[in-house]
């Protein structure tokens, strides 16, 4: 019997050995040295703070593996031999294969700062990495946070649910404005800080000092030179592929693992899914190597096709996204750049309170529908995909923006005024 | 239900002054309560009886308030599953125990609570008496303490649950709803109703939106009896009864889904949305909880149709004033569960493939009882049981024990949803009803999926 091997149990592993699963009786077998179970990674900041034990993360029962006969191993693979279909686990162990997955994640950046690997400093990727931050906010008088995107916001959360001051140092001139138009960016600097973090733009951490344990005792800032004390300094500057372990092994990697849009790498029988993929050419506007959560969902599907005999592409589709900033929601469909691209044109319009917002992109020659931004406004994942499908004017989509509208009901509802501010700042086209 | 107070779903680790101060004015209340029952004798009881139940309210609202008003708007699950309280901990099997303890003794030992059934009431139920006597003019029942420690409950805990979700206008109206009608139709109007009675005329305490099965003894003779004797207005009330669970509720339900029900006018679910919310984490979800709850809670409904027909039937015939006979009546009951049963076997067979066994061990038992019912009765007896052995059997195993001891002195052990989950017949119809015809199911949005999971955690149930 074909024995199908899968390194990493996240979503995009566990995805794919479902699959396949489900249309043969091949032998699968998933690896992972983070967790006996596949679990969900987006709410591990939930254990954190309280609002989930750990078993809550998980979405299938431990029974369930068995039951399906997909065989769980807890361990390392240190080395992959394409030539010879083989495994080799750290502990010496090895396993053969006859098809191989690699789903393998990413793990936090660390840019080569002095004193990166110090006793309290750590990403927030794994469950390795919430047990270590459990540890190391034991006595925590200050926190700082390098790097502002997602999991930075986040971590701050999960922090300040514990009391702990957060000193979080961004780069960038405004939170996340290489993803978010300005105006949205803004909102969220002021939502971050309403929950007192201390938010530090513009700044970049130069090194981190140690205390005579090689514990981290402060950081130092670039621009300004100033120490800041503190116990624990959290790194969220991006992450990137986990292939350190493939390097020799003569799968082409470049920043992930390289594959086709079959997603299979350059041997035939070894493909990779998810964070650890890396497209020879991003699809339509997406970025080649893409760590989000419903990508590796998608990755997962599309290779356990391939493998059960019914080859398919990967095609993620229009670009969508969600997250969550402390209390504001955020929502994206289709493509809006922090500035509009040539021949685009942005609509934005914010609600009086600083806590909800839209951006609309649209061509501005054609009047084509580019891709919307919503904070705190919820909208119908369906309807923005079919509306770009159907590559509906931006007028359509403001007249009809009601129905894409996924608000509980009784909420207040803003398509009115929306649609007031957008005939007042978009004259008719003479 | 208003012993713990500091179950609150985002406390950080220490209490604020203004949360201590109200825990000591909501735990005073307590206190006098107890005493109360001990039968210390309070000079100027009135006074001592609206101080303490304003002392109760006042203590939660006040907790809610020092909890909750600085906080920004949005989510407020932090520390829950850090919390003993909260947890399925020490706190929350203590409070369980109490909880659990309060209904024992409400449902089976009455007389510790100062029920006397030679003279007058004495204990916490005399306690009341000044309350009762403004509201029905009659002295206080064990009953009537009940109902007002549940209305306090509901009131005070909701509107601690309204400022906990403040971001959330869906939850703000759906709490008041449930106030409205806790306060309303399940507390001030029965009694109301009850300064209507006199020598010629009675009619029974009557929550109008308590509706059978829920309300299992709806059709019991006596009430029966005594709506009938009240004239127009008491056949109203009972036509009513019978609109609300054949008419009614399938029309609702068709427009809102069962949650018009389960979390807008329910009291069951009223207290569990309320005082029960700091819970609602804690219930089971698992596989086999769910295959447990469909076994459990369909057994309920034939066990609840059974019994309602046994005691309809015993009493039909026995003398002229009813105009229904025996005979009729079950090939009625028979005649309306074999369509339903026909109607969804034909036209949403593939919505119950799963289902159809629940339903069809279901029809055929109680059928196969209706038939018993008509040839094996004899004397005072349906089937081989009296009836009145069965109504007082599902009185004590399913009205007492089941949504009482545990589906609410559980709720810091098992959750808030217990009874509604395990054991509501009115919400295994309601969900009958809604996957037959309603639009209404718990969605996702698309594929942004990474909340669904929480929502499946700690979302209502109805």
């Amino acid at each position: 019997m074909e024995h199908i091997v899968i390194i990493g149990n996240g979503i995009s592993g566990i995805t794919a050995a479902r699959h396949i699963r489900k249309q043969s009786d091949r032998r699968i077998t998933v690896i992972s040295s983070e967790s006996d179970h596949f679990f969900s990674r987006t709410a591990l900041m939930y254990v954190y703070m309280g609002h989930m034990k750990w078993d809550h993360l998980k979405p299938y029962e431990d029974w369930f593996w068995e039951k399906n006969r997909i065989q769980l191993k807890n361990a390392y693979v240190s080395q992959v031999q394409p030539e010879i279909n083989q495994l080799t686990f750290s502990s010496g162990e090895i396993m053969l294969y006859d098809k191989l997955i690699i789903a393998t994640g990413s793990s936090y950046n660390k840019f080569g700062w002095k004193g990166q690997d110090l006793d309290g400093v750590q990403g927030m990727v794994t469950k390795q990495d919430l047990e270590l931050l459990e540890e190391n906010t034991k006595n925590c008088r200050r926190a700082v946070i390098v790097g502002g995107g997602l999991i930075g916001s986040e971590l701050a959360e999960m922090l300040s649910t514990r009391k702990i001051p957060v000193t979080f140092l961004v780069r960038e001139t405004s939170f996340w404005n290489g993803v978010l138009p300005p105006g949205e960016s803004e909102i969220i600097n002021n939502h971050i800080r309403e929950h007192h973090i201390d938010l530090r733009l513009s700044s970049n951490l130069k090194e981190i000092l140690s205390d005579e344990n090689g514990r981290v005792k402060g950081v130092i800032v670039e621009e300004t030179g100033e120490e800041i004390a503190c116990d624990l300094v959290g790194l969220t500057a991006g992450v990137s592929p986990n292939i350190s372990f493939l390097k020799d092994s003569g799968i082409e990697l470049d920043k992930g693992v390289k594959v086709n849009r079959s997603l299979q790498t350059n041997y035939e029988n070894i493909y990779a899914i998810g964070d650890c993929a890396e497209q020879h050419e991003g699809i339509g506007d997406r970025k080649s190597v893409e760590a989000v959560w419903y990508t590796g969902r998608m990755m997962g599907e599309v290779v356990a096709q391939t493998i059960c005999g019914n080859p398919m592409k990967y095609n993620p589709g229009h670009w969508f996204n969600s997250a969550k900033f402390f209390d504001i929601e955020y929502q994206t469909y289709g493509w809006v750049f922090p500035e509009p691209r040539d021949g685009e044109a942005h609509f934005h319009w914010q609600h009086e309170d600083g806590q909800k917002c839209i951006t609309i992109n649209y061509q501005e020659e054609s009047r084509k529908f580019v891709g919307i931004n919503t904070f705190g406004i919820r909208m119908r994942h369906e309807t923005f995909d079919t509306w770009l499908t159907e590559e509906r004017s931006v007028d359509y989509v403001i007249e009809n923006l009601k129905q894409a509208n996924f608000d509980p009901e009784f909420y207040d509802t803003y398509e009115a005024e929306i649609q007031q501010s957008f005939n007042k700042h978009q004259p008719v086209a003479q | 239900m208003e012993n713990n107070m500091s179950l609150t779903g985002d406390v950080s680790t220490s209490l604020s002054i203004s949360q201590k101060l109200a825990v000591f004015l909501g735990m005073a209340g307590l206190f006098i309560l107890t005493l109360a029952s001990f039968n210390i004798n309070f000079p100027n009881r009135t006074l001592w009886l609206y101080t303490t139940l304003a002392a109760i309210g006042i203590g939660v609202i006040w907790f809610a308030q020092a909890t909750y008003a600085n906080k920004t708007e949005g989510i407020k699950n932090d520390h829950i599953w850090f919390k003993s309280i909260t947890n399925g901990g020490v706190l929350g099997w203590i409070a369980g125990l109490v909880l659990t303890g309060f209904y024992i003794v409400l449902y089976f030992y009455p007389e510790y609570l100062g029920l006397n059934a030679e003279g007058e009431n004495t204990g916490i139920i005399a306690f009341f008496d000044p309350l009762s006597k403004l509201l029905s003019g009659n002295p206080a029942s064990q009953w009537f303490v009940y109902g007002t420690l549940y209305t306090i409950a509901i009131l005070s805990f909701g509107i601690k649950f309204i400022w906990k979700y403040r971001h959330n206008k869906y939850e703000r109206l759906r709490t008041f709803s449930v106030m409205f009608f806790q306060l309303s139709f399940a507390f001030l109007i029965p009694e109301f109703m009850q300064r209507l009675n006199s020598d010629n005329f009675s009619l029974p305490y009557y929550d109008l939106k308590n509706i059978w099965p829920l309300n299992y003894y709806n059709f019991e003779q006596y009430r029966v009896d005594s709506m009938i004797n009240a004239g127009d207005i008491g056949i109203a009330m009972l036509l009513f009864g019978i609109a609300s669970i054949f008419i009614i509720t399938p029309i609702l339900t068709y427009k809102y889904g069962k949650r018009w029900y389960c979390s807008w006018v329910c009291g069951c679910g009223g207290l569990a949305e309320t005082a029960g919310d700091p819970f609602r984490q804690l219930s089971d979800k698992s596989q086999s909880a769910w295959k447990i709850e469909r076994w459990v809670v369909h057994s309920v409904v034939v066990f609840v149709v059974l019994m309602t027909t046994a005691v309809i039937y015993s009493y039909l015939g026995e003398d002229g004033k009813y105009w229904l006979n025996r005979t009729s009546f079950l090939i009625g009951v028979a005649v309306l569960l074999t369509s339903v049963f026909a109607l969804v076997m034909i036209f949403k067979r593939n919505e119950f493939q799963k289902d159809a066994k629940f339903g069809a061990i279901g029809y055929l038992a109680i059928i196969l009882s209706l038939i018993g019912f008509h040839f094996l009765s004899g004397e005072g007896k349906v089937f081989l049981f009296e009836a009145e052995a069965l109504r007082s059997t599902y009185g004590v195993l399913i009205g007492a024990i089941f949504s009482g001891v545990i589906g609410t002195g559980f709720y810091p052990v098992f959750g808030n949803r217990v009874w509604c989950r395990f054991g509501c017949p009115m919400a295994a119809i309601l969900g009958f009803q809604q996957r037959l015809f309603s639009r209404f199911r718990i969605t996702t949005n698309g594929g942004s999926a990474s909340l669904a999971e929480i929502v499946l955690r700690i979302a209502r149930w109805g």
